[in-house]
């Protein structure tokens, strides 16, 4: 139980001020945590607070030391663990580039319905697909487009919100 | 509206309002300015070091002997990169430290310009947090800022880079009342029904231990107050970490000595075997825990920490208590009176007669000789002959540090000053300096290794220009003798690098700085020369020629358990040490 690992998304609300991305990857990188995917982003103009979702790997111990560890730092106004203490929605957007012809295009084009991406981009040999979702679900398409010609993939990265009313 | 100062002028005002009075610093190009201020206040005395890492040194010494924040002064680029060992040193100890850093103009930041080093880059994991003042607007609440997080909560090291430029911009000056703080919010109380859960466990030990570290100084002498009456109304053994020498007396009889790696055979069997251990501030170092899953197993752990990343860390423990020790020692101790608690008698009268079966071990006795100073002896005469409430100790890091800690003995906390967690060797002597400047008429004592002081030597010359009486004790065993003994004992005696080849004469080394040379090589001679030591106006420098290749005992090596503890007499170090054990520092 002690040693098992498993995958955390985290919500940290931070003050926008220079250099906290830096303090939380250095904290990531100087501690040796894993960083599965991080996105950032300014959520309140107001009050100058950004948003950054972590995934991240570890047992239980390290897990709690990681949230301990961003909450120590200055700059942090919260910090919460979506995998654990609420029911979360989570989502990431892929940019899917994707050339070939004939059979394989025609192929592509299906399976892109099928997971209901968008194509925001297309030449006569080429799409690029717009694809929201979970993680799994990105990786599954991206799994079936390998041997229909896939060039490559720019994702964003997972962005996480508790359902219901309240906020974090 | 009231009227504009220029950025320099904000520094030194925002410092005289942080009560302030002395700042360690050097200066450079790039703190030009706020050197100018400074030549024309008296409020804030500067003290000039010899290099920058004496800076930090002196500012941590100052710091822990007063319990206010050490502050320092230093230049853009290499002043800055010279005092990043002593900010991991003051995070690494939890030290209030507030350094000020030049840095060039802001038009130039990141066009390599002259002495430019990213220095908010280079510290931000060496300081509990950091500042690039990018306007003199916002220079006065980053300030106060600085002091309110390095002094509150875990208490540690801020940078405060400020750019050429800034330094002369004029701008509006905002008092420290003003500063509010709108994520940083340390718990200082403890959850009240932890704590009663904890009166509870406690009550009901039968094998208890506290367990008692840095945090307890950290926290303040009436915390020392609150955990002696603690103790004393329980009846429990205590044992200190490193870090917390000086919060329980070492006179008293609950006395165990220190724990870990060199701590006494009582106090680690204590912590092997309790059935309740009571961690007060200290943070599950591994050089406490030895091989963790070894560690205190039939304990049911409680653990008082104001940094909650501290708890579970290192050792998973039953009952956190998130809260200052000054704040949650009050209320264990109302509630414990309020319930009218009384510990059990008869398990605590078996407890001790098991310890004193320990005691009878005598793990500090060592072999006297009456040709050769031991170093234990020495540190033993130095103990007895300069005793006292007004008598403050620093050490350098080695063997000497662990026999300084294992047989000087303290009475009052904040007398204690050691670099623990990192283990800087050059500590010592700025250590000494900023303790002397915080207490002129103390006797400030470096209890110091030959090899150690030459890192930070230079630092006499401070202490001999602003008339500053430190006394460096060098237990001078012409070894980097800590590391000889770890050769010794890991890599089959082959003594790579750790001898002190050409070391300088230190009597007239000390001539030469203007300060006293004092020798002693026999054990008949010490006392008087200790007196002599003593009587001494000035700075000495006590060059003692102690037997060269003795160990420092009790040792639990590297990766072993507590109860695997080498003592004295075993003197062979003919045991095994694991590849496990060998990977660790
Ligand atoms: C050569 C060498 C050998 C060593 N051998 C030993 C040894 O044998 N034994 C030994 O003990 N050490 C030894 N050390 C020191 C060791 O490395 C650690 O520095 C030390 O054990 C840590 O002490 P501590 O646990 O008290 O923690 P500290 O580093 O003092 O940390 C204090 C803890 O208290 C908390 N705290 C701070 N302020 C408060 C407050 N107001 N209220 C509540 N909590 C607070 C902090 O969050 C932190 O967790 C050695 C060092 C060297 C260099
Ligand atoms: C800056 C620094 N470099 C290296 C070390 C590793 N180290 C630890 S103890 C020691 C030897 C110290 O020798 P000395 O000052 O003579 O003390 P002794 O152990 O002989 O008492 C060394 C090199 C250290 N702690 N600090
Ligand atoms: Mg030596």
């Amino acid at each position: 139980m002690q040693d098992q690992i498993n995958t955390h998304t985290i919500s940290v609300l931070v003050d926008n001020e220079a250099g906290v991305l830096a303090r939380v990857i250095g904290l990531f990188s100087g501690r040796g945590y894993n960083i599965d995917s991080l996105t950032v982003a300014e959520v309140d103009d107001g009050a100058h607070t950004s948003r950054i979702t972590v995934v991240t790997t570890g047992t239980p111990m390290v897990i709690e030391q990681i949230k301990a560890q961003l909450g120590r730092l200055v700059p942090v106004h919260r910090v919460v663990d979506l995998t654990v203490e609420t029911d979360s929605v989570e989502r990431e957007l892929a940019l899917i580039k994707v050339s070939g012809k004939g059979e394989a295009r025609v192929e592509a084009l299906r399976m892109s319905e099928a997971f209901r991406a968008r194509v925001v981009d297309a030449t006569p040999d080429s799409f690029v697909f717009e694809l929201t979702g979970r993680t799994g679900k990105i990786d599954a398409f991206i799994g079936l487009m390998r041997p229909l010609g896939l060039k490559e993939v720019s994702r964003t990265g997972v962005a996480a919100i508790a359902r219901g009313a309240e906020a974090m | 509206m009231s009227a504009t100062m220029t950025g320099a002028q904000i520094v030194l005002k925002a410092l005289q309002d942080q009560g302030v009075e002395h700042i360690f610093g050097y200066p450079g190009g790039a703190v030009l300015p706020i050197y100018d201020e400074i030549f024309q206040q008296d409020a804030v005395e500067h003290i000039l070091v010899r290099h920058e890492q004496g800076a930090t040194h002196a500012a941590e010494g100052y710091a822990r002997s007063t319990g206010k924040p050490g502050v320092v002064l230093v230049t853009s680029g290499p002043g800055a990169t010279n005092a990043v060992t002593g900010l991991t040193d003051a995070l690494m100890d939890s030290i209030p430290m507030v350094c000020i850093t030049g840095q060039v103009a802001t038009h130039l930041i990141g066009n390599d310009a002259f002495q430019e080093a990213d220095t908010v880059g280079i510290t931000r994991p060496c300081t509990k947090h950091n500042y690039l003042v990018k306007s003199a607007d916002d220079l006065p609440r980053i300030l106060h800022e600085a002091f309110h997080v390095a002094t509150t909560g875990r208490p540690g090291p801020v940078v405060v880079d400020i750019p050429k430029d800034v330094q002369f911009a004029e701008a509006k000056y905002m008092r420290p009342t003003a500063v509010k703080h709108k994520t940083y919010k340390p718990q200082i109380k403890g959850d009240i029904e932890a704590i009663y859960t904890a009166v509870d466990l406690i009550s009901k030990a039968k094998k208890p231990v506290f367990y008692s570290g840095g945090g307890v100084i950290n926290s303040g002498p009436q915390a020392s107050q609150l955990l002696r009456e603690f103790v004393k109304l329980t009846g429990f053994p205590i044992t200190s970490t490193l870090m917390g020498l000086g919060a329980f007396p070492s006179a008293d009889p609950q006395w165990l000595g220190m724990l870990g790696m060199h701590g006494t055979y009582e106090a680690n069997l204590a912590m092997h075997d309790c059935d309740v251990m009571i961690n007060i501030g200290a943070r599950f170092d591994d050089r406490i825990t030895g091989r963790l899953d070894a560690f205190s197993p039939n304990s049911k752990k409680i653990h008082i920490d104001i940094d909650p990343s501290s708890i579970n860390k290192n050792v998973a423990v039953d009952l956190p208590i998130v809260g200052d020790v000054a704040h949650v020692l009050e209320d264990m101790l109302r509630v414990w009176k309020s319930r009218a608690v009384e510990p059990d008698k008869k398990a605590l009268t078996d407890w001790w007669a098991e310890i004193e079966t320990w005691r009878r071990r005598k793990c500090l006795a060592y072999r006297k000789d009456d040709k050769a100073i031991k170093p234990q002896y020495a540190v033993e005469r130095l103990y007895e002959l300069t005793k006292g409430p007004n008598t403050y100790i620093t050490t350098e890091v080695g063997q000497h540090q662990m026999w300084a800690a294992q047989y000087y003995r303290f009475e009052e906390p904040n007398r204690w000053m050691t670099s623990g967690g990192l283990g800087t060797m050059g500590y010592g002597i700025p250590a000494a300096v900023g303790v002397q400047v915080a207490h002129p008429d103390a006797l400030v004592i470096d209890i110091a290794g030959e090899a150690s002081v030459l890192m930070t030597m230079q630092e006499i010359s401070t202490a001999v220009q602003y008339r500053l009486p430190v006394k460096i004790f060098i237990l001078n065993n012409e070894y980097m003798g800590m590391v000889r003994q770890w050769q010794e004992l890991l890599h089959g005696g082959r003594y790579s690098s750790s001898y002190s080849e050409a070391l300088p004469d230190f009597v007239k080394l000390a001539e030469a700085y203007g300060a006293t040379g004092i020798r002693a090589e026999k054990p008949d001679e010490l006392d008087d020369a200790i007196r002599k030591m003593i009587k001494t106006k000035g700075p000495v420098i006590f060059d003692c020629i102690v037997t060269k290749e003795e160990n420092c005992f009790p040792m639990i090596p590297s990766g072993a358990a507590h109860n695997d503890m080498l003592l004295a007499d075993d003197q062979g170090l003919d045991i095994e040490v694991s590849d496990a054990g060998k990977v660790m520092v």
